[in-house]
């Protein structure tokens, strides 16, 4: 599915929630499902600090897509960031650099993605980016 | 018995609604809400009475200066200043910190002084210290505090030595709600000669504070967590200190004189008051001691330490529930954890209720570090609060523990 695609599909899933209550049930189900970062890249080096909550992201670069694994030590922190890896994990790195993750605001959880709130989740999807770029310029290199 | 009813028609603020729920306001460590006095006194200024003060001989200008340092002596009269002139208006807390480390700094602290702090400071009565003591390469020395938040009394003595130039010790702890000691500090370092300055932006609001009976050298309060606008604090030094002390900040309102060789500076408090000050919020701050003086700072204090003692006797009877901060002596500040469940978490679910909390580390790093824990959720009171709106925080906490469970 297209980055478009997958976000279309989110948005949808959360038309059906009738309040705030279950829209964040689901939030906190999916932090806890979140494809965990492995243990060795809980370092430091892939530490995004937010002033509210910390987030680790990592980054491989496989057959032509970037996979992304998150962690953060508050759960709704992880629920989003798992959203935006269902988005843009196994994507092209060019399809990550375009894209412009609209659905969060759809979802009603820009909130969380203001620079005020200082979660990580902001920093986090720069940094996804960042990634993308980089994976970018070492494609067209090794060509 | 404060009315507390007519108290909140007081504060416009409070009638909000928030996602369709009535506002239950617990910052007030952050900031204090407004009363209409304060937002008339700024609306008035503006609309009668702006003018730039001090040196203008017209009649507005007369009458802004007039106003302007009327409530300089509103604010000495409200901390008992000895003088007028010993109130400096400045930004806020912050500023005022910063100016006493650098313009006592500059004068007072050399190569291998040590600057005595305690471990459960606010960011900006470490860094400007820090930012000194970089620059004189003298050493920041730390008092501890034990597991309750009470400061190590003992460590405090031993830390002092013949180099201690000046301590800097917060009134009440905006993370952990402890109210320090602070006159038995101030006589401990006096029998040494050392001066003490003391961070009051928590404390001001929730105690009487007279800085001749505290003896205190120096005592710093912003206004807007003093029901006053933002933007404006004090910083009161006592007069010996801010005559030795240079200026800070050069420019219009501090000088007596200026030619191209020599500039000589104005007297106290204006050598310290570089610039047109802000005198809108200046008179705002008047309004607000007014505002303060008759509801009466004890009444304040006992009403909000019931409040204290309710929310925390609730919280309690929650399973789980952690209290952050159980010094015998605390302020209506109320830090605590639930479970193991991350305080944003927590705060962005109480907040869905329409509670207003803080979450995180309350620019107090290195006590959250020292406990070992993330950070905290902090309710804050204030007079206007109620046992009520204190209910809607432990449903709401109630529903956290669920959501998380």
């Amino acid at each position: 599915m297209t980055i478009q695609e997958i976000e279309n599909q989110i948005i949808e899933e959360f038309e059906n929630f009738e309040d705030w209550m279950d829209k964040y049930n689901y939030v906190i189900e999916l932090g806890r499902e979140c494809p965990k970062i492995d243990e060795k890249n809980k370092i430091d080096n892939n530490l995004i600090v937010g002033c509210q909550s910390r987030v680790w992201l990592s980054a491989e670069f496989i057959d032509g897509v970037i996979i992304y694994k998150a962690d953060s030590d508050a759960v709704i922190t992880k629920g989003i960031a798992s959203l935006l890896i269902r988005v843009l994990s196994n994507q092209k790195p060019q399809d990550i650099i375009d894209a412009k993750l609209d659905f969060i605001n759809y979802i009603g959880l820009k909130d969380h993605l203001s620079p005020t709130r200082s979660n990580g989740l902001l920093s986090m999807i720069k940094q996804m980016k960042l990634y993308a770029l980089v994976f970018q310029t070492k494609t067209m290199n090794d060509k | 018995m404060l009315d507390i009813n007519k108290i909140r028609l007081d504060f416009p603020i409070l009638k909000q609604k928030v996602y369709g729920k009535p506002l239950v306001y617990f910052d007030n460590g952050a900031t204090t809400q407004k009363p209409q006095c304060v937002i008339d006194a700024i609306v008035k200024y503006y609309t009668e009475e702006n003018s730039n003060i001090h040196r203008g001989v017209h009649f507005l200008s007369q009458t802004a200066t007039v106003a302007h340092e009327n409530a300089r002596e509103s604010v000495r009269e409200f901390i008992n200043a000895a003088h007028a002139h010993e109130i400096i208006f400045t930004r806020g807390t912050t500023e005022s910190i910063n100016l006493v480390a650098s313009s006592f700094g500059k004068k007072f602290i050399q190569k291998g002084d040590e600057v005595l702090i305690s471990a459960m400071e606010h960011h900006s009565n470490i860094v400007p210290w820090q930012l000194i003591c970089e620059e004189k390469e003298a050493v920041l020395k730390v008092i501890p505090f034990h597991k309750n938040g009470e400061l190590d009394i003992a460590a405090f003595e031993n830390l002092i030595s013949e180099r201690t130039k000046i301590i800097a010790v917060t009134h009440v702890s905006n993370a952990l709600g402890t109210i320090n000691p602070v006159k038995e500090i101030i006589k401990t370092a006096h029998a040494k000669d050392i001066p003490v300055l003391i961070d009051g932006a928590q404390g001001i609001a929730h105690t009487s504070v007279d800085v001749q009976d505290l003896d205190c050298d120096f005592y710093c309060f912003s206004a807007h967590k003093l029901y006053a606008p933002m933007g404006i604090g004090v910083l009161y030094g006592k007069e010996k200190w801010l005559n030795a002390m240079p200026p800070y900040q050069g420019g219009g309102e501090m000088i007596q004189t200026v030619t191209f060789e020599k500039t000589t500076y104005n007297e106290l408090p204006f050598k310290f008051e570089a610039g047109t000050p802000s005198v809108g919020d200046v008179l705002g701050l008047a309004a607000a001691l007014e505002y303060i003086i008759s509801i009466g700072m004890d009444n304040i204090a006992a009403y909000e330490n019931d409040l204290l003692e309710y929310a925390s006797s609730e919280l309690l009877k929650i399973e789980g529930i952690q209290i952050i901060g159980t010094a015998k002596h605390k302020a209506a500040v109320l830090s605590f954890l639930i479970d193991n469940i991350h305080p944003y978490d927590a705060g962005t679910i109480i907040d869905r209720f329409g509670v207003a909390v803080r979450t995180g580390h309350h620019c107090a790093q290195p006590v959250m570090d020292i406990l070992g824990i993330p950070g905290t959720i902090r309710a804050s009171f204030a007079f206007y609060n109620t046992k009520e709106e204190i209910d809607v925080l432990i449903s709401a906490v109630k529903k956290v523990k669920e959501m998380f469970a």
